[in-house]
């Protein structure tokens, strides 16, 4: 097809996600707004007043980067597994497959269907932080890099999970027996410098610390890690999945026989 | 006239080792009404699996009005429309969305693609329905609901897999009539169908597909011409004399009704005659099966019955 029927193939795919997530609202908006309004009163308010300051900032100021981070993830992750499965389950995704869409605009679609999601979920996060604190901006353009490339690349891990999903339980078990424990020891709740030595080195394997400290370096100026190894680590993991991505709906796994 | 869908040597190999399709051969002209035939399991889905990329070949070649699905796979699937034989449309989305939707993957512009779902909406009785999630239709409904979505960027090919399974048969005339209109606008239609009545009615040409193989392949003219027999069942007036007709095979079932074979070389006429002479009437006459039907058994029949000799040739 054209550049131009792409597009509008493009933009046919991204309709029809955010629709998705905005028609069921209440299962995809709201359930993020509470969890992270009793993170923010019992970590925030309840324990955070007795913590005292970390990195230099009140603990609450710490921790609202890395919660809206960690919606950020989840969401991104979450929407794009589920619709995407969802489309194989019902077998409407032999709609997109039989219709003269290249591969690439099916993964941008779906991805971006997943960082729309992402995206609106962090805002509404920082609303809500804004009832619990002030917040401060360092550096708008990292904040704004961060949240898209980690929101993508979240996006594609989700796709990949629901390409091999053979059943919904399927695309519940890398959220939570990976994602979860990756997000929670991905220094959201303290700084990895308060880390022994050893756990200080096994928290360098985690990408979601790079992802949570550049994200708070836009806001507080501080962080655990480089920016430079921040963004390699994020465009490295992009380019990666993009590429078993791609692989795999050429190849028709899990969706041609 | 340009073809419409070349098939040549086309090989299907499951995973687990089960060859659906075994080098079958086919092809279908531009503007054609064409029937692919075959019992359940024959390898008519996979054949339209492979036609529109849903099933990966082991072998062979596709093309789609010249546009090899190897080579030119979006250029081919361009030209084609798929009805599916099951629901996949999605259950929760309104009507009008899974039909914008669907033209925009091929590149239709949303306004056109609303121009465009209203006609087809209108034209399959389904305009009341459009803001309605796709899993409060009825059966029928959803059968003209793909039908409909299949059309949304004007396919020169159109493909239905088994589209009027489960619909009553006043619905089933209905959507008979819509795709002679679309034929006759110059799509050409490939139509799998397990009543074979229906292909009688509406298809040129034909292929009957058994165990893989493509064991018949004319026009339906022909096809028919080949039936030697055929019986009718005639209804007669009550009350008169046990019919007799010389030179026919017949069976009388009750005091009214008789079935009569009637050979190639054999007039209808004659039978008339004799019951006239007899002063038997003839109040109503009807074929005891449909004329397709009953050489597809026998196709499918022998088929069968060579798969099943010791050195059966396949």
């Amino acid at each position: 097809m054209s550049s131009a029927r792409n597009m509008i193939a493009l933009k046919s795919i991204l309709h029809k996600e955010v629709h998705r997530f905005m028609r069921i609202w209440v299962q995809t908006l709201v359930p993020p707004a509470i969890t992270i309004s009793l993170y923010f009163v019992i970590f925030g308010e309840l324990i955070g007043s007795r913590i005292g300051q970390m990195g230099g900032f009140d603990y609450m100021s710490f921790i609202v980067p890395g919660l809206i981070m960690m919606s950020v993830i989840t969401n991104s992750y979450s929407n794009v597994a589920s619709s995407f499965f969802s489309a194989k389950w019902q077998r409407n995704v032999e709609e997109m497959l039989v219709a003269p869409v290249p591969n690439w605009v099916i993964v941008a679609g779906y991805v971006g269907g997943g960082m729309c999601r992402g995206i609106l979920v962090g805002c509404i996060v920082t609303l809500i932080s804004l009832l619990f604190t002030e917040i401060q901006i360092h550096n708008i353009w990292v904040i704004i890099a961060t949240v898209a490339l980690t929101s993508a690349t979240f996006a594609l891990g989700g796709l990949i999970n629901a390409i091999f999903a053979g059943s919904f339980d399927d695309i519940s078990i890398i959220p939570t027996f990976i994602l979860t424990p990756l997000t929670y020891l991905g220094g959201v709740f303290y700084s990895i410098t308060l880390l022994p030595d050893f756990w200080q080195g096994v928290s360098q394997i985690n990408p979601i610390v790079y992802m949570v400290n550049a994200f708070r370096y836009g806001f507080l100026g501080i962080s655990d890690v480089s920016l430079i190894a921040a963004f390699s680590v994020l465009g490295g993991f992009i380019i990666t999945l993009f590429v078993i991505a791609m692989t795999l709906i050429t190849k028709g796994i899990g969706l041609r026989s | 006239m340009q073809n419409a869908l070349e098939i040549s040597g086309l090989k299907k190999v499951y995973k687990g080792g089960f060859q659906a399709l075994k080098g079958i051969d086919l092809t279908v002209k531009q503007g054609d009404f064409f029937a692919l035939l075959g019992p359940n399991g024959a390898g008519k889905s996979t054949t339209i699996g492979v036609i529109t990329s849903l099933v990966n070949k082991t072998a062979g070649e596709v093309k789609v009005f010249g546009h090899d699905i190897d080579q030119e796979l979006e250029a081919a699937k361009s030209y084609l429309g798929l009805v599916p034989q099951e629901f996949n449309f999605n259950q929760f989305e309104s009507l009008m969305r899974i039909l914008v939707n669907q033209a925009g993957y091929y590149g239709v512009e949303r306004s056109v693609a609303h121009e465009r779902a209203e006609k087809y909406l209108k034209q399959l009785d389904l305009w009341d329905k459009r803001n309605d999630a796709g899993r409060m239709l009825s059966g029928g409904m959803k059968r003209r609901l793909m039908i409909a979505r299949a059309l949304m960027h004007e396919p020169q090919v159109l493909i239905l897999d088994e589209p009027t399974a489960g619909v009553d048969i006043e619905l089933r005339r209905s959507m008979w009539e819509f795709l002679r209109e679309l034929n006759s606008q110059g799509i050409t239609i490939i139509l799998t169908t397990h009543y074979l009545e229906e292909a009688e009615m509406l298809c040129r040409n034909i292929a009957i597909i058994d165990s893989g193989v493509i064991v018949e392949n004319t026009d339906m003219k022909s096809l028919l011409a080949k039936l030697d027999v055929e019986t009718i069942v005639l209804d007669l007036s009550v009350g008169g004399a046990e019919p007799k007709l010389a030179d026919f095979c017949y069976r009388i079932i009750d005091d009214h009704t008789v079935e009569v074979d009637i050979k190639k070389s054999q007039r209808i006429n004659d039978v008339f005659s004799q019951l006239t002479e007899q002063n038997i009437n003839v109040l109503s006459l009807r074929n005891k099966s449909n004329r397709l039907e009953e050489l597809f058994v026998s196709i499918i029949g022998s088929g069968a019955a060579n798969e099943n000799k010791p050195n059966g040739a396949q």
